[in-house]
């Protein structure tokens, strides 16, 4: 009786780990196209992200405004005097599986350049194939800073353009004591681990940490934790579809925005959507880029968008992965070549305008300079800004400009 | 104090959900040995029936939806059984493989059909409340499920005891010679049972839309843990699911109190593992004379 069913089982169990590496392994390297994808009439680009799985909710919006930029790029006339090609790979909400595809772009495609990644780990996973084929990787999220790779270029916030704006806000409006809610695995430990140094520092409370496996959808016990802690605010750090059980039974549990607010920090418009208004209404969040955020360059890009994809809606992700695309183009064109190393030099220092504002390139960090907004969410579903940091705020990966966090990056 | 008694209601939530979403594979699994892999995807497709039906029922989506979603979930899981499934009876590693692949077709349908983001369903208003138990509270939404919970069970129990067609589906689990034999249609019957645990998992896909989110992969967060509780409630065993189900969601509750989630799932899994050692059939055997 025991082996009929036990057998099927541990097959269902080994099945997803044997599909995989049949799929990867495959990394080519034959076809020589001439340098950087730069291969007759076009020039290849990669775009990679989760189009499955517990992330494709998230990443395919990217890819959806990556694939407008470079569009837009065609439309006017391409990239020296060549159309982009992009060629879009599913990382499938997989780390391997990411790793595996970024080979793939780059050796078997012959990609000039790769946009892709959204987690944290994703990037982790890919950042030493870019680094073992000196490729370029243009990642369009915020994440959680003490990096610097010399072949990424981080077109989202790092830590002092996100998180530490999120918690100076939390401070302003007397919020001390903090309970930390994330996802288990790389971005919200480390963010975790600075705002603790952070709360040391000026005051605050941590009344709790804790984390939930990607895809977690019982958040009852949680709640309750949370309850009993009574906190002033909740820092959440959740990723992916968990956001949608945990302010639902957070809501359910008769925690509104008035009662106890939760800043989040991956929570953006397209989320809201899913998330559900009437459930989020009121929570403040910290980003870069609002789809109400003022403008020409931003109502071109949300009017652009939204008539491709109708009733979307525009978020700072998807405005990071647009802008690293144009960003990329404009470093091409005053290089004149695609070469990396050539486009990397041109790169340091150029500044664009862009929907968030106006972008820098920081060449020694590879990040750009950005503005913090914190905005809280609105009953029609957007996200009005109720604070920002003004101008452009320096990216400091390593945070080596606030005393507090000595000690973090080692 | 307060908060660890609020445990208690918490478990047996947590109880109610594993329990409606395992109690279609009791048919399933169970009684038919098919192991569904899609079987998270009927949920999928009872939570976006909810989600279908807010155009024309508005904020009463969520009531409106069972039966339908019931029909809707057992229609697609009878067109995979009579497609698919019949020609791989007994060769529970091809159907594996089999409903796997379909899993995945389905999840990338429902990507295609409804985009990959989650969707909103709105519940109705008398199930957004709370009550509150002797400093316990309780959010409705989760006493709405342990009641639908305790419905399907009691409905299957009566089915199953009850009906002509229950008990021909007993009979046909318990030895197919025998019943076919008897003059009991097994491919009738298998349809049947097809359609009543796929449909049943229909329901709980609505219910789960009242707590998680609802998009392409939702499945998938509720399949293992819906594989967990028969097999250690023992195959075809509709009172070993019930107490495997509260079991493991009270474990759950409490060792998350105490740790965390991540290690509240590990300790789930130890204990199921080291139960399994000394019962390998699970809590409850089914007891038959067929020589097997």
């Amino acid at each position: 009786m025991r082996k009929p069913f036990l057998r099927p089982l541990a097959a269902a169990a080994l099945l997803p780990a044997a599909l995989l590496t049949a799929c990867g392994g495959q990394d080519g390297g034959n076809a020589s196209a001439g340098a950087g994808g730069n291969d007759g009439n076009t020039i290849k680009v990669g775009i990679l992200h989760s189009l499955s799985g517990t992330m494709a909710i998230s990443e395919v919006t990217v890819k959806n405004s990556e694939s407008l930029a470079t569009d837009e790029i065609n439309a006017r006339g391409g990239l020296l005097g060549k159309r982009l090609q992009p060629i879009v790979e599913d990382g499938a909400s997989d780390w391997p599986t990411f790793a595996q595809k970024a080979q793939k772009l780059i050796r078997k495609d012959r990609v000039a350049t790769v946009f892709g990644g959204w987690t944290s780990a994703s990037r982790k996973a890919m950042l030493p194939v870019f680094e073992r084929n000196k490729a370029l990787l243009w990642y369009p999220v915020q994440y959680e800073g003490l990096e610097s790779s010399p072949y990424i270029f981080y077109t989202g916030a790092t830590t002092n353009q996100q998180i530490v704006p999120g918690l100076d806000y939390l401070k302003e409006k007397d919020k001390k004591r903090i309970y930390l809610v994330g996802s288990d695995y790389v971005f919200p430990r480390t963010a975790n681990k600075i705002i603790k140094a952070y709360a040391q520092a000026n005051g605050m409370q941590i009344l709790g940490e804790e984390y939930t496996p990607l895809g977690h959808t019982e958040y009852s016990t949680l709640v309750n934790k949370i309850g009993e802690a009574k906190p002033d605010a909740v820092f959440n750090t959740l990723n992916g579809d968990s956001n949608v059980a945990f302010f639902k039974q957070l809501r359910s549990a008769g925690f509104d925005a008035g009662r106890l607010p939760v800043m989040s920090v991956s929570v953006a418009e397209e989320e809201v959507k899913g998330i559900g208004v009437q459930n989020i209404a009121g929570h403040p969040v910290a980003w870069n880029y609002y789809q109400t955020t003022g403008g020409r360059a931003n109502e071109a890009f949300v009017r652009a968008f939204q008539a491709r994809h109708r009733g979307a809606v525009t978020s700072d992700p998807m405005e990071a992965g647009y802008n690293a695309v144009h960003l990329w183009a404009e470093a091409v064109r005053r290089a004149g070549t695609t070469d990396v190393e050539a486009v990397k030099k041109a790169a340091a220092g150029l500044s664009l305008d862009l929907p968030e504002g106006r972008v820098t390139i920081d060449g020694a960090t590879q990040h750009v300079h950005k503005t913090a907004r914190i905005g809280v969410v609105q009953p029609d579903g957007l996200i009005k800004e109720v604070w920002s940091s003004r101008e452009p705020i320096r990216p400091d990966p390593y945070l080596r400009s606030y005393p507090w966090a000595a000690g973090l990056s080692s | 104090m307060t908060s660890l008694l609020n445990q208690l209601p918490i478990g047996l939530s947590i109880g109610a959900v594993l329990l409606l979403t395992a109690l279609g594979l009791t048919f399933t699994f169970g009684q038919m040995g098919v192991v569904n892999m899609a079987h998270g995807e009927f949920l999928m497709a009872g939570a976006y029936t909810a989600y279908l039906l807010q155009d024309w029922a508005g904020a009463q989506a969520v009531p409106v939806a069972l039966p339908v979603a019931f029909l809707v979930a057992g229609a697609l899981g009878w067109v995979l059984e009579r497609t698919a499934i019949r020609h791989f009876y007994g060769r529970p590693l091809d159907t594996l493989l089999l409903t796997w692949g379909v899993s995945l077709i389905l999840q990338q349908a429902a990507r295609d059909l409804f985009g990959a983001p989650n969707v909103q369903v709105v519940a109705p208003s008398w199930l957004t409340g709370r009550v509150g138990l002797s400093g316990a509270t309780l959010p409705h939404a989760r006493l709405f499920i342990m009641a639908l919970a305790v419905a399907c069970v009691v409905g299957i129990w009566a089915y199953l005891g009850r009906s002509r067609q229950g008990r021909r589906m007993r009979a046909v689990m318990q030895n197919r010679e025998l019943a076919a034999v008897s003059g009991v249609a097994t491919g009738r019957v298998d349809q049947l049972t097809f359609f009543i645990g796929s449909g049943l998992a229909g329901v709980a896909g609505v219910a789960l839309t009242l707590v998680g989110p609802v998009g392409p992969s939702i499945g998938t967060y509720y399949i293992v843990d819906a594989f967990l509780v028969v097999v250690a409630g023992g195959l075809g065993q509709l009172r070993g699911a019930v107490i495997a189900a509260l079991a493991l969601g009270m474990l759950n509750s409490f060792a998350e109190f105490w740790t965390d989630a991540s290690l509240a799932k590990v300790v789930v899994f130890a204990v199921v593992v080291a139960f399994l050692q000394v019962r390998p059939q699970g809590l409850f055997v089914l007891r038959s004379r067929a020589l097997t």
